[in-house]
């Protein structure tokens, strides 16, 4: 664009009384600002408990959509449960940010196994995995079961093997894990509360 | 327009009132020093509850993770060693942004609506609104805003206004295992600040009090502080805040004089090109002037 003197006079006068009149308050105003939308407004609301430590507090799971058939959720929150007397409400960082660890990308989300010997590990089915560890378990209770001590006295006691328990269950799951078990005979209960 | 619109009590850079006849009660987090185990929940549940994740930085062989506030870290807390009659002290403090009830940001920001204060007491910032300037930072007597490296645009913490909008409280309190953070009304918290250092003197803490700065009009985040005449101990928390003076001149000296100048330059131009007219050069004196420089 060839500007001569007169018309470079010209622009520049008119863009300072152009700006000079939008700083006196003639410009338009933009809409007015408002609060952020709350994210959690129509989302599903689901209780369950922390899976890290053994004080099991209480989480409130928000996922997207209203569970109808052709939505899939997905979890976009999670925070502690006001109602659950551990926790109420509160919660600690790694409980906080447990979001992160149903979103890491290192989680397992499928049963794998390593056979005997080798260093590969394959994926299965839950089907093939709980087949898989029945049938260990009923080998191993079937050569190890001790119905009676030396003495004679009826124990019932399946002590070669060991059942790692969650310790984030209620006591409703705390009962039903310990009929399972001890109805087996398994002396061996633990869970990760002992971390 | 949402109805939200009449709760905004100010705009940044805008000099015409904000609607103001509902009023809605202030609001207040008060942040109990002396109960606070450094956890760092608040800040895990800030980052959730916002979306934003900071990048995995470096460990400096201090407890404080991230070390300091950014676009993604809106609270972070701040652990000092201070060394009191001869015992040691772990005074840790969550620094985040204190909700001034006169903020320095939105007094020295130019973008129309990029800062506004809620009735409520909430100061929030609209980044769709931010034009990446950095004035809020400067203004701010609590160092606390920041500039984005990926969209220049500045961050700070919102006091969870989209929760507290709906009668929730903020995330970073809710999470708190210790309820060294307490969400209520300004009043409400200002009663519980109370009994906490009543309780403090009597466990020996003579100079235990509430950190409410004036100098900022009051703060809708406080401290419970055990030495409350020193708040410098906490991580330099100012004893006595406030908006820097070159903030009034620019914005309300500076400005207006600057606009009035421009005005009466253009003002004076008009008048001058009416009475005056152009500077007309005839034809003859143009030929003459090109003959000159010809020579």
């Amino acid at each position: 664009m060839k500007l001569n003197r007169r018309q470079f006079f010209k622009i520049c006068g008119a863009g300072m009384g152009g700006s000079s009149v939008t700083l006196m308050g003639f410009s338009p105003t933009p809409a007015l600002a408002e609060v952020r939308t709350f994210k959690l407004a129509r989302a599903t609301e689901t209780r369950n408990m922390c899976p890290y430590c053994s004080v099991g507090c209480g989480l409130l799971i928000y996922s997207t959509g209203d569970k109808s058939k052709n939505t899939k959720a997905d979890i976009i929150h999670i925070e502690g449960d006001p109602d659950n007397p551990v926790n109420r409400g509160s919660l600690c960082p790694k409980g906080a940010g447990v979001l992160d660890m149903v979103k890491s990308p290192n989680r397992l989300k499928f049963p794998e196994v390593r056979e005997a010997g080798s260093g590969e590990w394959k994926r299965v089915s839950w089907d093939e995995a709980f087949t898989r560890i029945a049938k260990h378990m009923k080998a191993d209770r079937d050569a190890n079961f001790v119905a009676q001590n030396k003495d004679g006295l009826t124990v019932n006691r399946w002590s070669s093997f060991g059942f790692l328990a969650s310790s984030a269950a209620a006591n409703e799951a705390g009962y039903l894990s310990h009929k399972v078990l001890r109805s087996l005979g398994v002396v061996g209960i633990d869970t990760q509360a002992r971390i | 327009m949402a109805l939200q619109s009449l709760d905004i009590a100010r705009r940044s850079a805008t000099t015409t009132s904000s609607p103001s006849v509902r009023q809605t009660t202030e609001i207040a987090k008060l942040i109990d020093v002396s109960a606070c185990i450094g956890c760092k929940a608040c800040q895990a549940a800030c980052m959730e509850w916002n979306d934003i994740r900071d990048d995995v930085g470096w460990n400096f062989g201090i407890y404080d993770n991230p070390t300091n506030l950014s676009e993604n870290s809106w609270t972070v807390m701040r652990f000092a060693e201070v060394e009191e009659a001869g015992r040691l002290e772990w005074l840790i403090r969550k620094d985040g942004c204190m909700h001034c009830a006169d903020p320095g940001c939105l007094k020295s920001c130019p973008a129309p609506g990029a800062i506004v204060q809620y009735a409520n007491g909430i100061v929030d910032f609209h980044e769709e609104n931010c034009i990446g300037c950095g004035y809020c930072v400067t203004g701010c007597p609590f160092n606390v805003p920041r500039l984005s490296q990926k969209d220049g645009k500045a961050y700070k913490c919102t006091f969870c206004s989209d929760r507290v909008a709906v009668g929730q409280a903020p995330a970073c309190v809710k999470a708190c295992p210790t309820g060294a953070l307490q969400y209520g009304t300004k009043e409400q918290m200002k009663d519980h600040a109370a009994k906490r250092v009543k309780d403090l003197n009597e466990r020996g803490f003579k100079s235990a009090g509430l950190y409410d700065p004036p100098g900022v009009g009051g703060t809708h985040v406080m401290y419970v502080l055990h030495h409350a005449d020193r708040p410098q101990l906490y991580s330099n928390l100012p004893a006595d805040p406030g908006i820097s003076p070159m903030v009034p001149l620019w914005k309300g000296i500076a400005k207006p004089l600057a606009t009035a100048t421009m005005a009466l330059v253009g003002l004076a131009g008009l008048f001058h090109y009416v009475m005056k007219g152009p500077n007309e050069v005839s034809k003859e004196t143009e030929k003459e002037l090109e003959k000159e420089e010809a020579v």
